[in-house]
């Protein structure tokens, strides 16, 4: 039991060093990429996985909160993937332009459709 | 006839779904704890059962439950290789990008299993779900490999949608 | 070992707030300033949890659900406001 005890210790050091080191790694693209949809991209991954990572270890440390633990951690995984989803389509449709190289853009003619403001003026107000 | 019952059954899905919820925020087993609980579940269901179609007592067959464990282990090694491809681009000075925004079909129907094919897309490496109208989805890909839906179903959403079309199918 | 490693951890956590702060401060546009906020949120709610841990206090738990639960409909509000307002 003892050593049970002391092995779910370490796992659980090791999870929350890994998640506090994603979670930065996250805020690090949050700063540097060069537009919003990028932004998007490697803050929602690195800091949902950084969170769950890092709750759960607190989970195996102290097994006794560990049920409520996993209720946050499951409700990360499932509502901040939905929240960035929501950001994304908003934006697009208010009219904040994405960097694209790559010659595809299949969305424009959708956020046109939608009434999407053909100048950015408005976006860099507030 | 087979409307009522299955609002009936809807009913006690979300009811049983809020309680044992109920049982985990406050993890007592005192009769006040639980009458409370009982009454806030009964209350809410009545307000949200019309939202509630993503679980069916189909689901908890054998089999099924076998591809949800591999789902999720499929999920979890698409996750933490996202991770490490997030890392790679964030710390390397030139930024290596190159994005796009594709669109494909998907073969799914069920609502639920869509949202979860969305959020998984959303959470694997280099694609976020921008939207979903009927059965398309617009994902910007922050490496493009292809612009074709053809390339972009095999390399965004397939692994995913085979199993999820085993499970809803 | 325990106290190091959480040290640590937290340091890192900070820093990422920090930095996220940063970009919250100067993002162009309100939906930048939105991302930004919805990655604090998830440093916020990591560090409050690990903070439980620290203290030894099983309430503040509490206090990151409510606060990953407020934190999402936030999000989900700002983002309708975007889509239709701005």
């Amino acid at each position: 039991m003892e050593t049970v005890l002391l092995i779910l210790h370490y796992a659980g050091l090791f999870l929350i060093l890994l998640g506090s080191v994603f979670l930065f790694l996250g805020a690090l693209g949050i700063y540097r990429m060069p537009d919003l949809y990028n932004r998007l991209q490697a803050g929602t991954k690195a800091s949902t996985l950084g969170a769950m990572s890092t709750i759960l270890g607190v989970g195996l440390i102290q097994p006794s909160w560990f049920i409520k633990l996993f209720i946050i951690v499951i409700f990360i995984a499932l509502a901040n993937p939905l929240s960035s989803h929501a950001l994304a389509r908003a934006s697009y449709k208010a009219g904040v332009k994405p960097i694209i190289t790559s010659d595809t853009d299949e969305y424009a003619a959708v956020a046109d459709e939608a009434g999407r403001p053909k100048t950015e003026k408005n976006t860099q107000t507030l | 006839m087979k409307k009522q019952s299955i609002r009936f059954k809807n009913y006690f899905y979300t009811f049983t779904l809020l309680w044992l919820l109920w049982y985990a925020f406050t993890t007592s087993l005192q009769p006040a704890e639980l009458t409370v609980g009982a009454v806030l579940s009964l209350f809410v269901a009545w307000i949200t059962v019309k939202y509630f179609d993503c679980c069916d007592p189909i689901l908890i067959y054998p089999g099924r439950i076998v591809y949800f464990v591999g789902y999720f282990f499929v999920f979890l090694r698409a996750l933490i290789k996202a991770n490490f491809d997030v890392a790679r681009r964030v710390i390397n000075p030139k930024l290596p990008i190159n994005p796009g925004i594709v669109k494909f079909e998907s073969k799914l129907h069920n609502r639920f299993a869509k949202m979860v094919l969305a959020n998984s897309i959303t959470l694997t490496p280099g694609t976020l779900t921008v939207d979903v109208i009927g059965n398309t989805f617009y994902i910007h890909w922050i490496d493009v490999k292809g612009g074709d839906p053809e390339t972009a179903y095999k390399e965004i959403a397939e692994p995913f949608e085979r199993i999820l079309l085993k499970i809803y199918g | 070992m325990t106290a190091i490693v959480i040290n640590i951890a937290l340091m890192l956590i900070g820093t990422a707030a920090f930095i996220g702060l940063l970009r919250f401060v100067k993002g162009p546009t309100a939906a930048d300033r939105a991302v930004a906020s919805d990655t604090l949120s998830v440093i916020g709610i990591a560090g409050l949890v690990l903070l439980a841990y620290v203290f030894r206090r099983y309430i503040y738990t509490d206090l990151a659900l409510v606060y990953a639960v407020l934190g999402f409909i936030g999000i989900i509000v700002i983002a309708r406001f975007i889509e239709r307002a701005l």
